[in-house]
This record gives C-alpha cells, sequence and structure tokens, in this order.
C-alpha cells in the first residue's frame, strides 16, 4: 500500500464481510421453506427472506465496488483520496440505510418491486449516499497528475450505475412500463455498467498480479466492455418478451442477448491469455485463483447459463420459473461476488501489511465456495427444469410441482451447506488479516516489482 | 492489429450508437403499450390495487407477467383460472391461505381492498403478452 488513504477500503471490506453472512442466513431461510420447513414464517415470511437475501447481495457488492475504489484510484493516479473522512460517513450513512431497510422488509415496509424493493424514501438516501461517493472519487481523479484507462473505466461504469438508478425511481400506472424501466436498472446494471467495473477491477488485478504490460491489458478492456455494450444494451430486449411490450423485442432481445456471452468469453479469455503470458511469480496465489476464477465463472454462469434460456422459445417455458435461479445465482457469483473476493484477497495483505499469503484456509476457502455454488446452481437446474415440464408443459398444478420437486431443494441445502463453508473460511482468514496498519505503507509494493 | 485507440473508438461509437438504438425503440414501446395492454382499462381500482400489489411485495412469492419469485404460483391467468371469490377468500383471510402446506402471509384485507387487487388481476389478465404463458403441449392424459 503506496497511499494512506486507501485503508478505507478495509472497512468497507468488513462490511462486505457482514452483510454477506447475513445473506447466507437469509438464503437458508427460502431454502428450507422450499422444502416444507417454514416455521419462521409468522417473523419472516418468504417474501421478506427474499427481499433482504436479494438486497443485501446488492448492497454488499455495491459496498465491495466502493471498497475497491477507494483501494484502486489512489494506487492508479498515485494521489491521496480527495477525503476519507466523506469516504467514512458515505459507508456509515449506507450502513445506516441498509439496516434500515433489512429491518423495514420484516414489517411489511417495501416497494414491493423485484430487487428494487427499498422503500421510497430510502431511496433519496441512496441517492445522496452514491452522489457522494461519486463526487469524492471524482475530486481524486481531477486532482491527480495522472489517471489510467482502468480508473476512467471503473469510473465511467460507478457514474453510469448512479444514473441508471433513476429510471427506476418513477411511478407508472400501468404494471408494463413500470416493469419496463426497472430492467432498465437491473438489467443495465448487471448486463452492462457493472461489467463496466468488474472488467476495470478485473484490467487492475491482472496488470498487477501478471504484470503484463499495462497498455495490452487496457487495450482488451476497451474491446470487452465494448463487446459488453454492444450486445447488453439491446440486449435488455430479453426481458421485454412478455411483460405486454411490442412483439419485435423477440427478435431484438433474441439476436442481442445471445451476443452477450460473447464480452464475458472475451473476459475469460482475456484473463487465461494474460495469465499464461504473465512474466512473472506473484506472491498472492489465492488473489489470482479468485481473479481468474471470475473470469472464467462470469462465462459459465452470466454467459453460458444465461445463453441456455434467453431465446425466445425457450424463455417462453421457462420465464418466471426455478431456471431464472439457476442462473442468477450462478451469474452473480461468478461475475459480481468473485471479483470484489478476489480485490479483497489482493488487497489484504497491503493493507495490513501481514504477508498471510496462501494459507490453507484461503485455498479451502476458493474451492469450497465454488464446489458449494456449483452444487447449487445443479439443484436449482434440476427442480426448474422439473418444473418446466411438469408445471408449464404438461399443465400439472402449481402447489403439486412444488411437492413434487421439493427433495431437490434437500440438495440445494446440502451444497449451500458446503458453501456457507467455504464463506466462513474466507472470513476467518479475512479476520486473520487484522486491522490495517500505517506500518503497511511502503513506497513500492515489494511484491509488486 | 488493433491499437488502443481504436478499441477505444470501438467502445465509444459501438456504445453510442446502440444507445441510441435503444432509446428509438424505447419511445416506440412507449407508444404501443397502451393499446397493447389495454390501458383504458386501467380504472382507479386497477391502479390502487396495483398499489397494494406494490405495498405487501407480492412479488416476494408470485410472479405477474412471469416476473417475481418462484415461491408462489404465476399470478397473470389467476383471475381466468381461480375466479374473483377463491382470490377474495385468500386476500380477506385472517389465518394463513396455505394451499398445500405452502403457507401465505394472513393480510385479512378489506373488501374493498380485494375488490382493488381482483381489479389489477383481472386487468393484468387482459394484457397482450406476445402469447405467455403458453398453453401445456404436452397430453399427460393419454
Amino acid at each position: 500500500m503506496k497511499f494512506k488513504s486507501q485503508k478505507l477500503a478495509y472497512y468497507f471490506f468488513a462490511t462486505c464481510m457482514l452483510l454477506l453472512s447475513l445473506q447466507l442466513l437469509y438464503g437458508f431461510i427460502m431454502g428450507f421453506a422450499h422444502m416444507g420447513f417454514d416455521n419462521l414464517h409468522d417473523y419472516v415470511p418468504f417474501n421478506a427472506a427474499r427481499a433482504v437475501h436479494t438486497n443485501l447481495l446488492v448492497v454488499w457488492l455495491l459496498t465491495g465496488f466502493m471498497g475497491a475504489t477507494y483501494f484502486i484510484v489512489p494506487d492508479e493516479t498515485q494521489t491521496e483520496l480527495y477525503s476519507v473522512k466523506l469516504g467514512f460517513i458515505q459507508l456509515i450513512s449506507l450502513i445506516i440505510v441498509g439496516v434500515v431497510a433489512v429491518i423495514g422488509f420484516h414489517f411489511n415496509w417495501w416497494e414491493g418491486r423485484k430487487f428494487l424493493e427499498i422503500p421510497r424514501p430510502l431511496d433519496y438516501l441512496v441517492v445522496v449516499n452514491v452522489l457522494t461517493f461519486i463526487f469524492n472519487i471524482g475530486m481524486t481523479l481531477f486532482r491527480a497528475k495522472r489517471t489510467s484507462t482502468t480508473s476512467m473505466v471503473l469510473y465511467t461504469g460507478l457514474v453510469a450505475a448512479a444514473l441508471l438508478y433513476l429510471p427506476g425511481m418513477i411511478y407508472f400506472e400501468n404494471q408494463t412500463m413500470d416493469s419496463y424501466f426497472r430492467w432498465w436498472v437491473v438489467h443495465l446494471w448487471v448486463e452492462g455498467v457493472w461489467e463496466l467495473i468488474m472488467g476495470g477491477i478485473l484490467a487492475y488485478l491482472l496488470i498487477k498480479l501478471t504484470g503484463v504490460d499495462r497498455e495490452v491489458i487496457e487495450k482488451w478492456l476497451y474491446v470487452i466492455v465494448g463487446l459488453t455494450f454492444l450486445s447488453g444494451i439491446l440486449g435488455t430486449g430479453h426481458h421485454y418478451y412478455y411483460i405486454g411490450a411490442p412483439k419485435y423485442w423477440l427478435m431484438v432481445g433474441g439476436i442481442f442477448s445471445a451476443l452477450e456471452p460473447l464480452a464475458f468469453l472475451g473476459m475469460a479469455l482475456f484473463a487465461i491469455v494474460m495469465y499464461r503470458r504473465s512474466g512473472r511469480e506473484h506472491p498472492n496465489k489465492i488473489a489470482l485463483m479468485w481473479t481468474i476464477g471470475c473470469a472464467i465463472m462470469s462465462f459459465v454462469g452470466a454467459g453460458f447459463l444465461g445463453f441456455a434460456h434467453t431465446l425466445p422459445n425457450v424463455n417462453m417455458w421457462t420465464h418466471g420459473t426455478l431456471v431464472t435461479a439457476m442462473h442468477g445465482h450462478l451469474a452473480f457469483w461468478g461475475a459480481y461476488a468473485m471479483i470484489v473476493l478476489a480485490i479483497i484477497s489482493y488487497a489484504m495483505p497491503l493493507i495490513t501489511g501481514r504477508k498471510n499469503y496462501n494459507s490453507m484456509y484461503g485455498t479451502l476457502a476458493f474451492w469450497l465456495s465454488n464446489i458449494g455454488m456449483i452444487g447449487m446452481t445443479g439443484a436449482f437446474a434440476v427442480a426448474g427444469i422439473a418444473q418446466v415440464y411438469l408445471e408449464r408443459k404438461s399443465g400439472m398444478e402449481f402447489g403439486l410441482v412444488q411437492q413434487e420437486i421439493e427433495t431437490h431443494f434437500l440438495g440445494l441445502i446440502l451444497a449451500a451447506t458446503v458453501f456457507t463453508a467455504g464463506i466462513i473460511l474466507y472470513i476467518i482468514d479475512f479476520i486473520k488479516y487484522g486491522r490495517p496498519s500505517d506500518e503497511a505503507l511502503v513506497a513500492l509494493d515489494s511484491n509488486q516489482e | 492489429m488493433l491499437s488502443k485507440s481504436q478499441a477505444r473508438w470501438f467502445f465509444i461509437i459501438g456504445t453510442i450508437f446502440f444507445s441510441g438504438v435503444f432509446l428509438w425503440l424505447t419511445v416506440d414501446t412507449i407508444n404501443s403499450v397502451p393499446a397493447q395492454t389495454k390501458s383504458a382499462n386501467i380504472t382507479p381500482a386497477v391502479n390502487r390495487g396495483k398499489i397494494i400489489w406494490e405495498e405487501n411485495n407480492c412479488m416476494g412469492c408470485h410472479t405477474i407477467f412471469g416476473e417475481g419469485a418462484y415461491y408462489a404460483p404465476e399470478l397473470t391467468k389467476s383471475f381466468e383460472r381461480r375466479g374473483e371469490g377463491y382470490i377474495k377468500a385468500a386476500l380477506m383471510s385472517k389465518t394463513p391461505w396455505s394451499p398445500r402446506g405452502r403457507k401465505m402471509v394472513a393480510y385479512a384485507m378489506t373488501e374493498e381492498q380485494a375488490n382493488d387487487v381482483v381489479a389489477f388481476l383481472k386487468w393484468a389478465g387482459e394484457v397482450d403478452l406476445n402469447g405467455f404463458p403458453a398453453k401445456p403441449t404436452i397430453n399427460t392424459s393419454k
């Protein structure tokens, strides 16, 4: 770590660990409810557990992106952050909004729109919070003597994510229009601007970990984010097939969303090729595993499994079934959770000054969480495909089908237990690194050059 | 071989072009949706029903137009499938409605609230969804 203000990232990362743990807890509540054990129904009904599970995911990933930005931008621009104090205010207010929202969900206080459940008054606080963050990073970039493509791509992604939050706040009487603009937030985030953020973090990690020339990495970064927008913007159409929007979206969404895996394939090839070209043995092998793993798993989860049900004639049957949950889990894990865990793994030794590289816990955490998540995806796939054939194709009643597929949720919970074991080990490793230290400040990171 | 500045232009021009096409299609969609969704039928009751739908996060268990969660049935065609009486009974029940053991929150709605939700679901069932949900194609009775 070269700059004192980079320590700020630690507090964002610690928040990530806390929110991720809570997210898993609510996941289990839902898994058990699907199996028929809904004993907590009176206190945490399914819709509350679901809102907590998905919103915590969004909040911890955003917290992770912010932490990553606070770590990366000083390093890339060779300057201290504009204001560490503002960063702390922003983190604390974000936590308050998150906690109030989560508690509110348990008392039926929400907006009830998938992924955007946070109640309106809190939405405004989120906007103020994100604007503060953007101001803080913007001023840092503005005052810096140098900027880099990596930091600019990352920043563009964050600004665009903030702007795209706004269409989700317009009220429409028509459910179709409501849904249409809700996807401007959700789709254009996760299949658009978040990929910019992911690409930026990935490029930074590859530059640091492989030692491949920055010009080469940043050139391919442009190609990949170019492909993302080329396919992803009109790819939004795959959400418009069956919501009451015009029929041409079947063709537009079908063609462009079928191209979406290309960006993820590009990302995977990019990471692998850069790794193979690597001229240096970076001691932080775990960070490298998460980085390359992220590039590969995002292709499998977001690219390949997304493609599996994106064509209109397939989606006609899978739309609104557990097949979506199958794709959703591996996509978010591969593309976004793993990139955040990668940057945390890379940053922790530098922030704390403890070269606790390649611990057994860290290695096990990587394998258990990935194997667990693949198992969960498999369980969702089996349950989802069975649901499609029984309910949609054969016309069996919903409740009967749910009873038929209950047993696959036992598989889901077993796999989720393996996954959780991995995450617990990751968090133990995180705690073992200890707190950030100014003793970690060095003119040049000895392990970087 | 591609240079960095060419790569940058590929990104910038591609993004601007496809954003432009997307905005153009959005304008067309905004103009087409009223007819396709029969928005003239969105009465104050339908709108009140939508607000009740959102305030109780019905999408946290159910889907409508295939969107939401997968814990409880798809409701787009629920008015046609179950009829007004069944839906109102589920909404007004003071104990959790639990078909086949899976519990719904006991909302204990008033008759007026339940009527509004029914109006919303009835409107939703009449929207042209480009063929969704499809009729089952496998005949299991043979």
